[in-house]
């Protein structure tokens, strides 16, 4: 195998915007799956998902057994690497750029600034665009999709909550950013500036999302997505691909489950294929009523 | 357009502009009467820049996620994404028996990265299934992971100037039959190749803003407004 890149013989030649975009539009229709380790991630190719996320912990263990969630360790990540053909992503903790230079050193193909781990930087996001492997961060709302963007990130995702097994904070927080959106595109030019000081983002991406309707970059859904019924209401209510946390591998039946979920996923406009997918399946993870989590415990609330 | 440099900070003076394909959603379900119309894979990947690209050249488009989408088309595209899921899809919904029929019929058939992967005889890095419809081999992620990702530019047949190519995670073409025609190359590789009306690029022209190579499908599937628009450019 070579070890040349498509840049030729040198590694540091510019890698510009269109081809971290392009990755996350390579993704596009598919399924990320979170995984723990290289058996788990081999069942997440078999199934079809279109990358995996390499953890030490699913979001949902995090939840339970607390402490600080850190990057995940080294040799977890280069084992799944070296298990699957499919692009391996992996999480560092919001603003922790020393972590994600690490990643970026180790080869991942795509870096999650994420509010599933602890945040290292209660004010600062990465400055995403110093890096030369694309990003992915959260959002609940269209100025912190846009705010992650101007850092740099390659692809937009909402936040849900995390290991919660329940899907209306995922519901929520698309619906927010895709009728944000869509007013946006219904004001006058001489309105959009009120627009940027409200939302808290820059207004060249404003006047861009107001023209275009949509996020400059791939906007996907994730945090609480259990069901490949989950799957589909994502896709249904705008998300472009989706990304499955603790649902598939603390679920009674991870194999048939990560199966019927892109199944779901990629017929989302076709109830009797989302049937099918559902024919088989066994329990799904325990869910929790976001109520019931403590307001200090949600990790939708990280990032800034 | 794009992140100028990589390794130096570029603060304040960062572009964050959306690819072209993103800028304009086509209404590419819509295909008006007498037009030519192509199938676009839309199982995974980057099917809608396909559209995006078909729609500005006029030709009508309609994705395809079970057998019986093919109908009627005159073109296929296999677009970018992850070959593994794709062919795993091709396989379950029967689209690889109607994808190789439409092939034998005659049809004209598009591949591009992962695509291209699924078009060839043999497939290296890990071993697959493909559909065998080109003659030769490809190596996987032959360029290297996500950081080798790069848009460069190279030698095309029916240009002057170089062709720009955006390479993601792209395949080599590490051997090719002797009935399989260079179009382009890139670094003394083949990077376009085309056999009978089966076309396959190791690159993404369709994330890219010169049409010419979706021009020259077009032609393969019969489309004549292609085939007029590229004879004007050529005079």
């Amino acid at each position: 195998m070579t070890t040349k890149g498509a840049n030729g013989s040198e590694k540091n030649v510019t890698n510009d915007w269109r081809v971290k975009v392009g990755l996350a539009e390579m993704l596009k229709g598919g399924v990320i799956m979170d995984v723990t380790d290289a058996k788990q991630a081999v069942i997440a190719e078999k199934a079809g998902a279109c990358a995996v996320m390499a953890l030490e912990r699913v979001p949902s263990d995090i939840r339970k057994e607390g402490g600080v969630a850190r990057m995940a360790s080294i040799k977890i990540i280069r084992e799944i690497m070296g298990a699957v053909s499919i692009p391996v992503m992996a999480k560092v903790r919001i603003g922790h750029f020393a972590e994600a230079e690490i990643l970026q050193a180790l080869e991942v193909d795509f870096i999650d600034e994420s509010e599933v781990l602890t945040p290292a930087d209660e004010e600062n996001h990465i400055w995403k665009h110093d890096f030369r492997i694309p990003f992915v961060c959260g959002a609940r709302n269209l100025g912190e999709a846009l705010r992650r963007i101007a850092e740099g990130a390659a692809m937009i995702r909402t936040k849900g909550e995390a290991g919660s097994g329940n899907v209306v904070e995922a519901v929520r927080h698309m619906r927010t950013i895709v009728s944000q959106m869509r007013k946006l595109t219904t004001l006058r030019e001489d309105e959009l500036m009120k627009e940027a000081k409200e939302l808290g983002a820059p207004l060249d991406l404003i006047r861009q999302v107001a023209k275009t309707g949509k996020l400059p970059v791939p906007n996907f859904s994730a945090g609480g997505i259990a069901t490949p019924a989950d799957a589909a209401l994502v896709r249904r209510l705008g998300a472009e691909a989706v990304f499955v946390g603790s649902g598939i591998f603390k679920s009674s039946d991870p194999e048939v489950r990560a199966k019927a979920v892109v199944k779901a996923n990629t017929h989302f406009e076709d109830p009797k294929a989302i049937l099918e997918a559902h024919e088989e399946l066994g329990e799904a993870m325990r869910g929790l009523d976001i109520r019931q989590i403590d307001e200090k415990d949600l990790l939708q609330t990280r990032g800034w | 357009m794009g992140v100028e440099g990589s390794g130096e900070r570029r603060s304040g003076n960062c572009s964050y502009g959306s690819p072209h394909f993103l800028v304009e959603k086509g209404d590419f379900e819509n295909y008006g009467e007498g037009r030519v119309k192509i199938g676009i894979l839309a199982v995974q990947g980057d099917y809608e820049a396909h559209a995006a690209m078909l729609e500005r050249l006029d030709a009508a488009s309609v994705l395809v996620r079970v057998p019986g989408d093919v109908e009627g088309c005159a073109g296929l595209i296999l677009p970018g994404g992850e070959s593994t899921t794709q062919m795993q899809f091709l396989r379950e919904e029967g689209l690889q028996e109607r994808i190789r029929e439409f092939a034998a019929a005659g049809g004209a058939i598009f591949g591009t990265c992962a695509g291209a992967i699924l078009l060839a005889q043999e497939v290296k890095n890990p071993r697959q299934d493909s559909l065998g419809l080109l003659d030769a081999t490809v190596l996987r992620n032959g360029y290297g992971r996500q950081i080798w990702s790069a848009v460069v530019s190279g030698h095309c047949v029916w240009k002057s100037e170089p062709l720009e190519m955006v390479f993601i995670r792209g395949p080599v073409f590490e051997r090719i039959g002797p009935g399989v025609e260079v179009l382009a190359e890139y670094d003394g590789k083949p990077v376009l190749v085309r056999q009978g009306k089966i076309l396959a690029a190791s690159f993404h022209p369709e994330l890219t803003a010169d049409t010419s190579v979706h021009e020259r499908f077009l032609q393969l599937a019969g489309f004549p407004a292609a085939a007029e628009t590229a004879a004007a450019q050529r005079q």
